[in-house]
């Protein structure tokens, strides 16, 4: 019964992890904070807060930039958009109330474009007319857009019904048409839109496809056409496109538009409103774009073109988002830290608070790092069921974000995995200190703390 | 019985600074304890008795003399060895019973365990052994708060007993208690005595100190007399 000399050696042993030892004080520590059931969940709220915003602003944003850089990705990464706008108004002819002018890009600039530049495939030109379009008795306002049947390939439009015009028609200048989808539908609420007719003016056209909406020039970006002829919205007709053979388009309206209003008159001659360079390298993009510039502007007195480069605009998307990615870090890292400030705030209360329970585990043996390790755990298990919760939130709010505000939200596989493992580290790193303040308590005092 | 006594301590001293002042609370205490020895240790307020059940405890460590437990010094060891030796080899009862709240009776009395690291199996056996030993075998999953203080203070003398001390150190056993139930605890400290256990016991209570062998009066950090009845 009574100890031996070499028995005591015994009570020097490091410390021993075991499975066993770690389960039992996990569960001590549930048990613990069930106990402040109350507490331990506000405690926690606010990892949980944390967590999930973190997630749901990274899916969201995510969503949004991909949306975005989708948007841009449909212009195609290789081309180089080129648009005809009006000119700035010399200061004369804003007095003058009846005029005419002559703008834009030419054929013989693109031929010049495709002669002079080494790595430029195609050139894809374009027209764009501002009219109304009837079907019977509906009508919508639309740009009429003439081009040539390899367009739809260039900007990647999806045709969803029917086909694209092609090279046959264009040379036979027939009147056929391809409508957008948003068109197609305000026009052929009921019938099917391919096999029907629409009206242009007197002439009629007969539709043979229909392609999906063409996101990237529905949203405010610099692709909008947005000067032509017709004074009324650009933004409300801008979604309504339909695209027409460019020797129909060249045929049936001219080249020159008239506008006439009460009391002015005003007639613009463009030959293009739009073309799109194709160049066969993506490194080359940037530079070809600075040639076309020159070469445009070399002839020119005034500046009445624009140039858009999709890929340009993909880089911007992507410095931009990385910018929102920080703001979103530096978000996230102060609500987890207020979160971590929140446990460690409980932990030192709590440990205050159990002082007397502390010097009667001392008393019965538990060494310094027994107490540590259980304050330790108990944060842990406090931050990482905040993680936990949070994550779940967290995924499910985008979630709930997609399908009832109909926005894109994309949850990268990294970032709950990320939040997760941030509130467990916040669970040690906040629960260090109030673990070392309880096990550096002597037992004496702690026993006799009321 | 000519064995080697359980505890010896020689001109063992403790002073305190409080402050300014040294609190002289030990000054050179010299005694001696045996195997199954049934001690009170008594004296007013302030006369250092609490301090020398504390270094008795392991709870605290001497400013000088020595302290051997089983024939060992423990007057060198480090807080984690004395911890050890705390959940190993000495057994406390206090007059607050100290259960901790969370833990249900049979937790309670494992608690020692726990720290040696014995398996669950083998701690849930011996806290309902000594469950039983202490008459609580029905009140095993209860709280401490649903029990009375005399039941609280049986839980505590069974987690005392359940690591096997060499020595149980009570600290006014019976003070929060009616005297019936201080009556009964008592009683289970004769019987254990009976079966050979040593116990030490601080107490202002005369009558406790009646039913003990032996009675060592402290005053002023110094024994003024130990007195075998």
């Amino acid at each position: 019964m009574s100890g031996t000399r070499a028995d005591f050696h015994v009570f020097a042993a490091p410390p021993r992890l075991t499975y066993s030892y770690v389960k039992r004080t996990v569960r001590l520590g549930f048990r613990s904070l069930w106990m402040h059931r109350l507490r331990s969940l506000l405690t926690v709220l606010g990892i949980v807060f944390g967590v999930c915003s973190v997630i749901a602003m990274l899916a969201v944003g995510e969503g949004a930039s991909h949306e975005a850089q989708e948007q841009i990705r449909r212009l195609g990464s290789n081309n180089i958009i080129l648009k005809s706008i009006k000119p700035p108004d010399d200061e004369g002819t804003s007095a003058r109330r009846t005029y005419s002018i002559d703008y834009g890009l030419t054929y013989d600039d693109l031929d010049e474009i495709r002669a002079t530049i080494p790595g430029v495939t195609v050139v894809v030109p374009g027209r764009i007319i501002r009219q109304y379009v009837w079907h019977i008795a509906r009508r919508v306002d639309c740009d009429i857009v003439g081009t040539i049947p390899w367009y739809s390939e260039m900007r990647k439009l999806n045709v969803i019904q029917g086909r694209f015009f092609t090279t046959e028609e264009m040379n036979n200048i027939s009147n056929v048409c391809v409508l957008g989808e948003s068109m197609a539908a305000e026009l052929f609420p009921m019938d099917p839109p391919v096999g029907n007719t629409v009206r242009v003016g007197g002439a009629y056209y007969r539709v043979i496809g229909v392609i999906q909406a063409e996101a990237a020039t529905a949203t405010a970006n610099p692709v909008e056409p947005t000067e032509n002829g017709n004074e009324t919205s650009a933004a409300a007709g801008a979604s309504h496109r339909m695209y027409i053979p460019l020797t129909a388009a060249k045929h049936r309206f001219g080249e020159t538009l008239v506008k006439r209003r009460s009391g002015s008159f005003e007639a613009e001659k463009v030959e293009l409103h739009e073309a799109i360079v194709r160049v066969d390298k993506q490194e080359e993009v940037l530079d070809i774009a600075a040639i076309i510039t020159e070469i445009l502007q070399r002839e020119r007195k005034k500046k009445d073109f624009e140039i858009v480069v999709p890929l340009e605009l993909l880089r911007q998307a992507e410095r931009t988002k990385q910018i929102f990615n920080v703001v979103l870090g530096s978000i996230a890292a102060i609500s987890l830290l207020v979160g971590g400030i929140g446990i460690m705030n409980i932990m030192l209360a709590t440990v205050t608070e159990r002082t007397r329970e502390i010097g009667i585990r001392r008393a019965l043996g538990a060494r310094r790092h027994d107490i540590i390790i259980q304050f330790l755990i108990e944060t842990v298990i406090l931050s990482c069921s905040g993680g936990l919760v949070g994550v779940l939130l967290g995924v499910a709010i985008p979630f709930a974000i997609a399908r009832f505000a109909n926005m894109v939200t994309i949850i990268t596989p990294w970032s709950p995995f990320i939040a997760f493992s941030i509130s467990a580290m916040i669970g040690v790193l906040f629960g260090i200190y109030p673990a070392f303040r309880a096990a550096n308590m002597d037992p004496v005092e702690a026993l006799r703390h009321e | 019985m000519a064995e080697l006594p359980v505890i010896e301590l020689e001109a063992l001293t403790k002073t305190y600074a409080m402050g300014a002042v040294q609190v002289q609370a030990l000054r050179g205490v010299d005694l001696q304890f045996k195997q199954g020895e049934y001690v009170t240790v008594m004296g007013p307020s302030g006369c250092g008795k609490s301090t020398l059940l504390n270094l008795l405890g392991c709870l605290d460590r001497p400013t000088s003399g020595k302290y051997l437990l089983g024939g060992y010094d423990l007057s060198q060891l480090n807080d984690d060895a004395l911890s050890g030796i705390r959940g190993a080899r000495l057994g406390f009862v206090f007059q607050s019973y100290n259960l901790v709240p969370q833990l249900t009776v049979i937790e309670n009395i494992g608690i020692p365990l726990y720290y040696q690291g014995k398996s669950d199996d083998e701690t849930l056996a011996r806290s309902e052994v000594m469950a039983e030993r202490v008459g609580l075998a029905d009140r095993l999953h209860h709280r401490p708060y649903e029990l009375s203080g005399g039941q609280q203070q049986r839980v505590a003398i069974a987690r005392a007993l359940v690591n096997d001390p060499l020595v149980i150190l009570a600290d006014e056993p019976t003070g929060n208690l009616d005297s019936g139930s201080g009556q009964e605890i008592l009683e289970i400290f004769d019987e254990l005595n009976k079966q050979g256990k040593t116990f030490i016991i601080v107490t202002h209570d005369e009558e406790i100190a009646a039913r003990t062998m032996r009675v060592i009066r402290l005053r002023d950090g110094q024994v003024v007399s130990d007195v075998w009845n």
